[in-house]
């Protein structure tokens, strides 16, 4: 398969992995891979164990089921108790607990919740639904969210009007700065999520590269790009440079998907948005534009802040999990209590999630 | 949680859980507790086996098969996995208000075929009509009774014994998704639906030393390999590298995300084989038209933990946990 292949050629990476580790001058290296997919990456091919134990990658927020805060599931919650509700959502949501509820166990108590693979089909319910008021939740980062711009655009020229979309996007620039305000995390390098990149481009990175002050270098996800980013990182943190590196050349360009950032431009506005673990962060969310507010349900239902969160004094330590403060295993409902079948909180539930990623793999 | 939810009929945990706290807590007696494909019986001098299974797939026809075809291979290859000679099916058919007589006969004609070549009769049945929407068209039951040829367990496997597998993973699942989601994926990825007593009864009659087997269905190889590991207590090690995948499944794999390892198969059969029998049972499967990409892909290890490890592609090695819910319901 051409482009995956060669990108997990057994022989250079294990050449790779011994290039790293004969890197290797300190005790501690701190690296964040702020996408679940690279965390799924990493654990899908095992490459923790071709690492030195000194290099301790940390998985970031940057899976959207798992960042999504308790405030907007309970709005969720609360709009399902309209009866002329369809709500349409992509998979990992529907297990995420809150409340001790969970939209799977509301479908299963009548709710009308459908999972869809994208904002297009979820468009297509409201078609054949008429009589229905359709929500889609979107949820996710610059990758997702110019899909949800695309459904808004056509539900608003082909006036669909039992169509909506709750927004809880987020952009991940933002959440970078977030991470390294707080010192507790002591984070020296960011493996930089690919796809995102691929919207934003390297620089969407810039302005924040400069403030953070430590390597950044945008991955892809077979082996051998997170390899050679994990080379980069390392070479960069022992000669205290903060780069800002792309090694996803074959598909990220400096200025990213033109097309895609007029979309989100011209279909949502940052507004600050409260993730959960990390709390609110200034302008770290999409809304939708008052020229589409008929299409957002948050103004067409008439919501209630969302910006609250209420699962603060619960055993979940999801947020710390988020933040990289807690590999999952030392958390301690991890798997006794907290499992895929009870997931006590969204890191356990998404397959992107860091806990889930841990559970599957049983990492220790 | 207080209701069924489509998670409780995906083959994983959940399904598990639901078995033994509703199912074998009633109905607990010694051929049920083995939880084993089939149960074993002794009827005068010989041990039967004997196995039911409902089909409700969606498509009811998908590339590769239909319904019909999946209800005698489903239950005939159960036998086959018990090491039985299946002999005779029952089917139960419930059918929706406003089938047409065409499909019925197409799935009907297509079991017929299937019988034939298992080898198997379909000896009696039941139909019952229900109105539109209380089923989806039509799902099947079948029942099998075969002879059991040689008794097999769990607990005959020994550190050593090698993990054979008859053919290419994830196919059915592949089928069905692609069908269902109407994908425009430039290849159509065939149900690997089969019936495998021949390939069974091939390498029995060749005296292989088989220990065990399991054909890998819902929750496909990662979450049979976890039930056996589970059952026998030792763990054991797969080499990526040598599980045989089709190439336009193993695409349609990466573009999804999806981990073929569990996802279902109709047509395979996890052959777990004394290691001095290995090579020449590789030999004969390889000579059956369903065994032609048999392969060996694993070992049976000394430790004692019940652990499935994977050897990745690019030298790493990670455990393969068993599958959690199913994305994807109603396959079988």
């Amino acid at each position: 398969m051409k482009y995956v292949d060669e990108y997990r050629d057994k022989k250079q990476c294990l050449r790779l992995a011994s290039l790293i580790n004969a890197q290797v001058k300190k005790n501690n290296y701190k690296i964040m891979e702020v996408c679940g997919t690279h965390t799924a990456a990493i654990h899908n091919f095992g490459l923790k164990n071709l690492l030195s134990k000194r290099i301790e990658l940390i998985s970031g927020p940057g899976c959207p089921v798992c960042v999504t805060s308790d405030g907007y599931l309970r709005n969720v919650l609360n709009l399902l108790k309209r009866k002329d509700i369809l709500l349409a959502t992509y998979q990992d949501m529907v297990k995420v607990p809150v409340d001790h509820t969970s939209l799977e166990q509301e479908k299963s108590r009548g709710a009308d919740v459908r999972s869809v693979q994208s904002a297009l089909e979820a468009l297509d319910l409201a078609r054949n639904n008429l009589k229905r008021e359709v929500v889609f939740l979107g949820v996710g980062f610059e990758t997702t969210a110019p899909g949800t711009a695309i459904a808004i655009k056509i539900a608003q020229k082909e006036r669909i009007e039992n169509f909506s979309v709750y927004s809880a996007h987020k952009v991940i620039p933002e959440a970078l700065l977030a991470l390294c305000a707080d010192k507790t995390l002591e984070i020296e390098g960011f493996l930089l999520p690919g796809h995102v990149s691929v919207v934003i481009g390297v620089k969407g990175y810039r302005p924040v590269a400069k403030q953070v002050k430590i390597p950044c270098v945008i991955a892809g996800f077979q082996p051998l790009d997170i390899l050679l980013s994990i080379y980069r990182l390392i070479e960069a943190i022992n000669s205290k440079k903060p780069i800002l590196e792309n090694e996803y050349q074959r598909i990220v360009s400096e200025n990213g998907n033109p097309r895609a950032k007029a979309l989100l431009q011209e279909v949502f506005q940052k507004q600050d948005s409260l993730w959960r673990g990390l709390g609110v962060i200034p302008q770290s969310g999409l809304g939708i534009r008052k020229s589409f507010e008929k299409f957002d349900a948050f103004k067409k239902f008439k919501l209630k802040n969302e910006m609250i969160s209420k699962v603060s004094g619960s055993s979940c330590l999801c947020a710390d999990v988020l933040k990289g403060k807690l590999t999952p295993s030392a958390c301690p409902l991890f798997v006794k209590k907290c499992n895929p079948l009870s997931p006590q909180g969204p890191c356990m539930v998404s397959r992107e999630g860091t806990c889930r990623t841990y559970f599957e793999y049983r990492q220790n | 949680m207080d209701k069924i939810t489509l998670s409780h009929g995906s083959g994983g945990v959940l399904t598990q859980e639901l078995i033994s706290k509703i199912f074998l807590k009633v109905f607990k007696n010694p051929y049920l507790d083995a939880l084993d494909d089939a149960a074993i019986f002794a009827l005068s001098k010989h041990h039967y086996a004997l196995t039911t299974d409902s089909f409700v797939v969606d498509p009811i026809i998908f590339p590769g098969g239909d319904i019909g075809k999946l209800a005698v291979c489903g239950t005939v290859n159960d036998l086959a996995s018990c090491a039985a000679e299946p002999k005779f099916l029952t089917a139960g058919f419930i059918l929706e208000e406003g089938l047409s007589f065409d499909i019925l006969n197409k799935i009907v004609v297509s079991m017929s075929r299937q019988a034939k070549a298992a080898g198997v009769e379909i000896v009696t049945g039941d139909t019952k009509v229900v109105p539109r929407g209380k089923v989806d068209k039509i799902f099947i039951n079948t029942t099998g009774v075969g002879m059991v040829k040689k008794r097999l367990s769990s607990s005959c496997i020994r550190p050593g014994d090698k993990i054979l597998i008859n053919g290419c993973i994830a196919q059915h699942g592949l089928s069905i998704l692609l069908k269902r989601q109407n994908f425009s994926y430039s290849v159509a990825i065939k149900s690997d639906c089969n019936p495998l007593w021949g390939i069974v009864k091939l390498l029995l009659n060749a005296n292989i030393d088989i220990r065990f087997m399991r054909d890998p269905t819902r929750g496909g190889v990662s979450s049979a390999m976890n039930e056996i590991a589970t059952a026998c207590r030792y763990s054991f090690l797969l080499q990526d590298s040598q599980i045989p995948v089709d190439n336009s499944c193993r695409h349609l794999g990466e573009i999804l995300g999806l981990e073929l390892l569990d996802i279902a198969n109709e047509g395979k059969m996890l052959f777990f084989v004394n290691p001095k029998d290995a090579h020449r049972a590789l030999r004969i499967m390889r000579s059956h038209p369903c065994g032609k990409n048999a392969a060996m892909i694993g070992e049976t290890l000394v430790e004692k933990k019940s652990r499935v490890y994977l050897k990745t592609a690019v030298g790493g090695l990670r455990v393969v946990g068993s599958p959690l819910g199913e994305s994807l319901p109603r396959i079988c």
